[in-house]
């Protein structure tokens, strides 16, 4: 934390550019409920699907969501995150839908090279499943270009062939607000409204609208182990290795997912407007300091974006 | 990093692209405009240094593919902020086969950074000329109505004489730019590479001694809204019988994104295909708060009868602003508006060329309607600037052609209104989008 950024900048940060953010984010929202015969907004819990559902319940009104949530269960969820996700999904009165990539384990579909493996990339076999079974024409995600070099280059409407691929090349061409919604049976959409959003803004945007989040957001002590520059949790899936201290920090998530490749920052921050004033002061990225997937290949991401992944 | 504070004339963010030719240096542009505005952090920065060194353009490309062949394919957009301004850059390809791309990009930007290669200009020679993505890239920022376009002069650190080439190139782009009618924000001489001009000015530097690249960035407008013109909205969704005190006459919303003018209570309006006249009763704004709305931002309509409005229909400002009274249902409406014969200007994408005879799918507003090509006025060749007789239009070409529409749309000019000016054309048998295309 850089201890020149002061409190009250806060006050000074324009929110003017959130309105006009909102406003896109609405306006494709809508977008998907008009055009699409069975759209499903993907809901994880974490911060950039709530913040989606904020603006879901702007566009729609309270309680009137137009489509279902789906959530693709790696089975290695934080709690928090799953508990809050229901208790949300009950608020709403939304209507839920899990699929699990336990479930295609069991089925055969998903095979794992080993017990204790990240089960990230496999959630788009499940995904995939989940899509074939609904018949669903239109997934609405909360991905945001700035997290990752390959989500930079995605349209907001993204078109997938009958296998879930995303073809870089063969992108659609996006012009004004014109969107292409038109498909052929089998294929899909993969639709991004908070594309143009950075994680400043998504927390800006949680302390404006005083969005609630599950609580492994905000600063609470943890025991992790420190591995390649990064904090690891210290779960039952993810044990400290032969030799490895374990010791407990005040930490946060910056994302949450799948326990096993997800990290927590050091951090003292308890509110999102202490978070917002520790992001205009970091130096390493969400993706950078919290993911331990995406350091392979420079290119994982878009592979597994053209293997049908979100 | 640096935050967004803002200063009142240029609150909004600024949406940029950069364009010009292959290898004229766009990547290294933006990822030295990142790393100079201090923008890219540590571990994305430690993710482009090859053995010691850092190629700024691997911070951009990102593709597996653009990182093979070292070239840009899609946009890339990238978020960054000054103590001045947000920005977000659209960084458009180079390369000819990508020019739909670059047209993606270019529909929702405030401003065009044309990027000119000065190492790849015969800048002694007298009639100097410019490359063909030059003149492509500038040609389509300016029918596509960027309000602002800048060129930005690339690599004069590494040519001999780098005033007189400044000198040259410039005026062979001012040149280009009164023939072609386009109007120029400013001229730039820059190294991406060596970071001069770029984010902070050198001083006298090829004889210039201007803002630097991104102080003119800082101080550009956005897009102006229609706001002059009638009101002109385009229904996105239709939101049925709620409940909520928003709505409480229990009539239906109509929501959509205004394309031109004002909207306030008591307007009266006129619904296209219709025609049928209505008072607006309640005006929300996009997150349901009862306002005024104005052109460029998303409105919800309520009107102070049951009319029949469904997705595709336009709310357009009444022809007379004669007040509607309560009990004319028996009056024939008069017709609004529409046409079913279109000249256009487009710019073709697709693979396929566009061929007289055939049907497309055309976009305008909310609404999809059947296009037939009657015929290719002309094909215009982006050297000379001469309309030239064509049977058809191949893609990345820029033409003008004669549409019929299987049913009126309430089309105006695009030279005058954006968005009752904006259609995409798109292929009935891959559904690829085929074109922009903007109404005459």
């Amino acid at each position: 934390m850089n201890a020149s950024i002061a409190p009250q900048v806060l006050t000074q940060l324009s929110n003017h550019h959130l309105d006009a953010l909102e406003e896109e984010t609405i306006f494709i929202l809508r977008e998907v409920a008009a055009t699409f015969e069975r759209p499903a907004l993907l809901f994880s819990g974490g911060k950039d699907s709530l913040v989606m559902l904020r603006c879901a319940e702007k566009a729609f009104g309270a309680g009137r969501l137009p489509y279902p949530l789906l959530m693709i269960d790696t089975g290695h969820n934080f709690p928090e995150v799953t508990d809050f996700r229901d208790l949300r999904a009950k608020e709403l009165g939304a209507e839920l839908i899990v699929r699990s990539v336990e479930d295609s384990m069991a089925r055969g579909t998903v095979r794992l090279a080993h017990p204790g493996e990240s089960r990230n990339v496999h959630q788009s076999v499940t995904l995939l499943e989940a899509i074939e079974e609904f018949r669903f024409d239109a997934l609405i995600g909360g991905a945001r270009r700035d997290e990752e070099k390959a989500r930079a280059k995605e349209r907001i409407f993204s078109h997938r062939d009958s296998f879930g691929q995303w073809q870089p090349k063969a992108q659609r061409p996006e012009l004004w607000t014109l969107f292409n919604t038109r498909i052929a049976p089998g294929e899909h959409f993969r639709v991004f409204p908070i594309s143009n959003w950075t994680e400043l803004d998504v927390w800006q945007y949680i302390e404006r609208e005083q969005i609630a989040l599950p609580s492994i957001y905000y600063t609470h002590p943890r025991e992790v182990v420190e591995r390649r520059g990064l904090l690891v949790p210290v779960t039952l899936l993810t044990p400290p290795r032969e030799g490895e201290e374990v010791v407990t920090r005040d930490v946060r998530f910056r994302t949450v997912g799948d326990i096993t490749c997800t990290c927590p920052v050091e951090s003292t921050a308890a509110s999102a407007a202490d978070i917002v004033i520790e992001t205009l002061a970091a130096d390493v990225s969400e993706r950078g300091a919290t993911r331990m997937d995406d350091k392979t290949s420079d290119a994982s991401m878009e592979k597994r974006k053209k293997e049908g992944y979100f | 990093m640096s935050t967004a504070f803002t200063s009142p004339d240029t609150a909004s963010a600024l949406r940029f692209i950069t364009c010009g030719s292959v290898d004229d240096g766009k990547s290294t542009l933006i990822g030295r405009l990142l790393v100079d505005s201090k923008s890219v952090l540590q571990d994305q920065l430690a993710g482009v240094q090859r053995s010691g060194e850092t190629d700024l353009a691997l911070l951009t490309d990102g593709l597996s593919a653009e990182r093979e062949q070292g070239i840009t394919i899609d946009v890339a957009y990238r978020y960054f902020a000054t103590p001045a301004r947000k920005f977000i850059i659209g960084d458009a390809p180079g390369h000819e086969q990508y020019t739909r791309n670059m047209v993606t990009a270019a529909s929702s930007a405030d401003a065009a950074v044309v990027l000119v290669d000065a190492t790849k200009l015969d800048w002694r020679s007298p009639e100097l000329a410019l490359l063909p993505q030059t003149r492509r890239h500038s040609l389509l920022v300016h029918l596509l109505r960027v309000p602002s376009l800048v060129f930005a002069v690339n690599k004069l650190d590494a040519v001999e004489d780098p005033a007189l080439a400044f000198a040259h190139i410039q005026a062979a782009l001012e040149r280009f730019a009164r023939d072609a009618g386009i109007r120029v924000a400013a001229t730039v001489p820059v190294s991406a590479l060596k970071g001069w001009n770029v984010v902070t000015p050198h001083e006298n530097w090829c004889g210039y001694s201007g803002p630097s690249l991104l102080q003119w960035l800082e101080g550009l407008p956005g897009t102006p809204a229609d706001i002059a013109l009638p009101v002109a909205l385009p229904v996105q969704w239709v939101e049925k019988f709620s409940s909520s005190s928003d709505t409480s006459q229990g009539r239906r919303v109509f929501w959509g994104r205004l394309g031109a003018g004002q909207l306030q209570v008591g307007q009266s309006v006129q619904i296209f295909p219709s025609g049928q006249s209505a008072v607006v009763a309640q005006v929300l704004d996009h997150a349901r708060r009862p306002t005024e709305v104005a052109a460029g931002h998303s409105a919800g309509v309520v009107l102070d009868r049951e009319v029949d409005v469904s997705r595709g229909d336009w709310i357009l400002a009444a022809p007379d602003a004669q007040p509607v009274a309560d009990d004319d249902f028996d009056t024939p409406e008069p017709a609004p508006v529409g046409r079913r014969d279109l000249t256009a200007t487009v710019a073709w994408m697709d693979d396929e060329p566009l061929v007289p005879g055939r049907l497309y799918w055309a976009l305008h507003g909310h609404r999809w309607v059947k296009a037939k090509v009657r015929r290719v006025v002309h094909h215009l060749d982006i050297h000379t600037l001469a309309e030239e007789p064509a049977a058809n239009l191949q893609a990345n070409a820029i033409g003008v052609v004669e549409l019929a529409l299987q049913e009126a749309l309430p089309l105006r000019a695009f030279n005058e209104a954006r968005i009752q000016g904006a259609l995409i054309l798109v292929d009935t048998a891959s559904h690829k989008t085929a074109a922009a295309a903007l109404a005459h």
